[in-house]
């Protein structure tokens, strides 16, 4: 009686409570341990699923420890020179204008390197959503400085912490980008605790759905841990990341929509 | 079909050829001498017409990237610009050719380093021909010689882009781009609806996705794919070579030149056979594949060659290969936006090859 | 036949158009042509020329650095391009503001006095018109009936109405053109 109540009990389907979605492909991620990355992608391919635009989606992946995003979620994708995505994914909407067309971006990618396809695209009024994952540092080349390193913050080339006398301030692009008129939705989001992610659901779904209405650029930032690259444990990392980014980075909405038709109010209405 | 005669600028007749050719897209910034192109498309506005679009980006840089993005898609895209435009794209550049991507840009040159000067010049071969950005890889490089071939080229590109899967440089410059002569436009074309396999346009259950990358981090399958180029690029080598001859049947000297110093050359062995002198001219049509067969075939005929550019000498160093030490060669030229006229090529002639 | 010309004056005088005007009537011709203008900073408030190739023959380079007519509207262009004629060729300038006149023997100058006679004419635009009647007048490469298809071809259609003042310009140059 025992194996009743073990595998072949749990895998029936009227006691199924999770089940991976068809977006996201089998091979095995490539973040480490306890980062943001893995959960977001999730997010995104549940809401891909959800909303029925897998065959509507062409993802762009950056420069950075997203870059092999195309081998992880099972949707069309196109690989960004460094900090280029939102010029790529221009490209793309206005060939293709009936398409969802995001790109995925990190802090150096997005940040730094890329400013200017960054805010010119949001000014344009891109029809696209931007994922902005903020983890204050560049995971991928080995825990360096970023362009939103928080002073104090150390990294391999801040050791001592970021001193903004000689390196200058971190920069909030969420904010610079919610003051141009070409944005449409901007928020701030984290997914380091279940009802943060459940929020960062709810927002993602939001924006992909306003992505329809084509009334301008959505942008996503999420602060995001990187234990790695923190030199701390995922648990240690998490709650310096609530201790610390998010005081300077707080959560949620920097612009909503003026006027919000009813219909994306009930995420369930499609 | 008729072809329509206007009386154009070589950057207009690169405009309007594009949307004749049936473009789909067309990302610019403004920079002299090719500031016409994106001017005329604005006001033609063929977004209203054949459903083309037209958008200034807010740098070379962003423009090459949304022609990137636009090409993984399938479509038929393009971008213009002059020599220090063309620099900033070259990441681009890099990246398009190593994701196979069919594109078209045009550089209107201008003379350089630096900022240089806004006249015209021939300083970019090396950039066009060789590479231009980093790791191994060919532009498809054509070379216009009068506004006419401005305007076929464009086509002539899209077409061989596609077929290769390759980025096309229409290798232009200041002269051709700003001065205007006649031109037959071809009928409007209508734009494509075929959409490769291989593009990004959503995945349907029907397919596996579709991923545009030049990303490999396995060193022995980014080797095959090295090797899948090399391939592709003596394809090219074997098949789209394209060049013009004058006077070379009997020709005991002869030059070499593109663009518009064929022009100038073309004049030169006019003067040159008034004067009894027999000379001919090669020229390229095409730059990458170069027409190195034949230069080497006429190395066996004429008892030197002159590479005449508006440069310090770039092309010469693929005469020599051709010529492959059979014969003399050596290179005249004027920069820094100085275009050199036929008497000087004449003079320079007798001076350096035939030693009089 | 080809004709090699130069047309240089001020920014603003109507030099490029009067080169483009010349370029559509060869067209109207049945001629080849090219037009290459002087580009760039140096035509904001400072000189403009033009080359105008007319040839009933395929054109080689369409950038030469000597001309069998130069057309002169200005000091600075008269001292730039008066040793560019061929010997044998042909120099037309405008006397308005001009100190030193032309001093070359071994081509014929003429003398046009277009400004003032388009202050005459009280319609100042028409200047460049007066010009090219002189040219004309001298050198007849083109039928004055192409040469008002070519300005038709030239002038965007809004400007139409301004034909028949133009025509006038054109014979009043080629009556006021003096060998000097």
């Amino acid at each position: 009686m025992a194996e009743i109540t073990g595998i072949k009990e749990i895998i029936r389907p009227e006691n199924l409570v999770y089940k991976r979605t068809k977006v996201m492909t089998d091979n095995i991620l490539s973040y480490c341990p306890g980062c943001g990355h893995g959960t977001v992608h999730r997010i995104l391919a549940e809401i891909i699923d959800e909303e029925g635009l897998q065959s509507e989606t062409i993802g762009v992946s950056p420069v950075g420890c997203a870059v092999l995003m195309y081998n992880f979620l099972d949707i069309d994708c196109q690989e960004a020179a460094h900090g280029r995505a939102p010029a790529v994914a221009t490209g793309i909407k206005r060939l293709l204008p009936d398409k969802f067309v995001f790109t995925y971006q990190g802090d150096g990618d997005l940040a730094a390197i890329g400013t200017a396809e960054t805010i010119h695209a949001c000014n344009r009024g891109e029809n696209i959503l931007m994922i902005f994952i903020n983890n204050g540092i560049y995971g991928m080349t080995g825990g360096q400085m970023a362009p939103t390193t928080i002073p104090g913050m150390r990294s391999s080339t801040s050791p001592y912490g970021r001193d903004v006398k000689i390196m200058g301030n971190p920069l909030k692009m969420t904010d610079i980008v919610a003051t141009l008129p070409g944005t449409y939705y901007v928020t701030r989001q984290s997914v380091h605790t279940p009802a943060n992610v459940r929020r960062t659901k709810k927002a993602m779904r939001k924006a992909v759905q306003y992505q329809k209405l084509n009334r301008g650029a959505c942008f996503i930032e999420i602060v995001s841990n990187c234990p790695s690259g923190w030199k701390m444990t995922p648990v240690e990392s998490n709650k310096w990341m609530e201790e610390n980014m998010i005081p300077f980075y707080p959560l949620g909405d920097l612009k909503t929509p003026p006027e919000e038709p009813a219909s994306n109010l009930k995420p369930e209405a499609k | 079909m008729e072809r329509e005669l206007r009386l154009m600028k070589g950057n207009e007749a690169v405009a309007e050829a594009a949307i004749r050719a049936g473009a789909d897209g067309y990302f610019g910034y403004p920079i002299t001498p090719q500031s016409e192109i994106l001017e005329y498309l604005m006001e033609a506005r063929p977004y209203q017409t054949t459903g083309m679009v037209v958008l200034q980006a807010e740098s070379e840089i962003a423009a090459i990237n949304m022609v990137y993005g636009g090409a993984a898609c399938g479509k038929r895209v393009m971008t213009t610009s002059s020599s220090p435009g063309i620099s900033l794209k070259q990441e681009g550049i890099t990246y398009i050719a190593g994701a196979e991507l069919p594109c078209l840009i045009v550089n209107v040159v201008r003379g350089g380093p630096g900022l240089g000067t806004i006249q015209p010049a021939q300083s970019d071969y090396f950039q066009a021909v060789k590479g231009g950005g980093h790791g191994d890889y060919h532009l498809i490089v054509l070379a216009p010689a009068s506004v006419q071939e401005m305007a076929d080229f464009v086509g002539l590109g899209f077409d061989l882009a596609f077929r290769y899967r390759n980025p096309v440089m229409i290798l232009s410059d200041g002269a051709i781009g700003q001065m205007m002569e006649k031109v037959y436009l071809s009928p409007q074309k209508e734009r494509s609806k075929k959409v490769p396999e291989w593009a990004t346009t959503g995945k349907p259950p029907t397919r596996e996705r579709n991923i545009i990358t030049s990303l490999d981090l396995d060193p022995k399958a980014q080797e095959v794919f090295n090797q899948k180029l090399i391939a592709k690029y003596d394809e090219i080598r074997e098949k789209e070579v394209r060049y013009e001859e004058f006077q070379c049947q009997d020709a005991e000297y002869l030059l070499v030149a593109y663009g518009t110093s064929a022009r100038v050359c073309q004049k030169a062995v006019q003067l040159a056979r008034v004067e009894g002198l027999r000379v001919g001219l090669l020229r390229p049509i095409t730059l990458f594949p170069f027409p190195t067969a034949r230069i080497r075939e006429l190395a066996g005929q004429v008892k030197g060659m002159m590479s005449v550019e508006m440069s310090a000498g770039q092309m010469v160093e693929d005469v020599m290969l051709a010529a492959n030490g059979k014969v003399p060669v050596v290179h005249f030229g004027r920069m820094g936006g100085i275009v050199t006229t036929p008497d000087e090529v004449v003079e320079n002639l007798k001076l350096k090859i035939m030693k009089v | 036949m080809t004709e090699e010309i130069i047309i240089a004056g001020f920014g603003g005088q109507g030099v490029l158009s009067m080169g483009k005007i010349m370029a559509y009537s060869g067209v109207m011709e049945d001629m080849e042509v090219s037009w290459m203008p002087s580009y760039g900073p140096e035509m904001r408030g400072g000189t403009a020329n033009v080359i105008v190739i007319l040839s009933s023959e395929r054109i080689s380079s369409p950038i030469i650095r000597s001309f069998d007519t130069a057309i002169i509207l200005n000091q600075q262009s008269l001292d730039k391009f008066e040793g560019s004629v061929k010997p044998g060729g042909i120099l037309i300038y405008d006397g308005n503001g001009i100190t030193r006149h032309p001093e070359r023997s071994d081509i014929t100058v003429y003398r046009v006095d277009a400004t003032e006679e388009a202050v005459r004419m009280k319609s100042p635009k028409t200047f460049n018109m007066i010009v090219l009647g002189g040219f004309l007048k001298v050198k007849p490469v083109i039928r004055l009936e192409n040469v008002i298809k070519g300005l038709k071809k030239s002038l965007p259609e809004r400007y139409h109405n301004l034909i028949p003042v133009n025509e006038e310009a054109l014979a009043r140059g080629m009556e006021i053109i003096r060998e000097k």
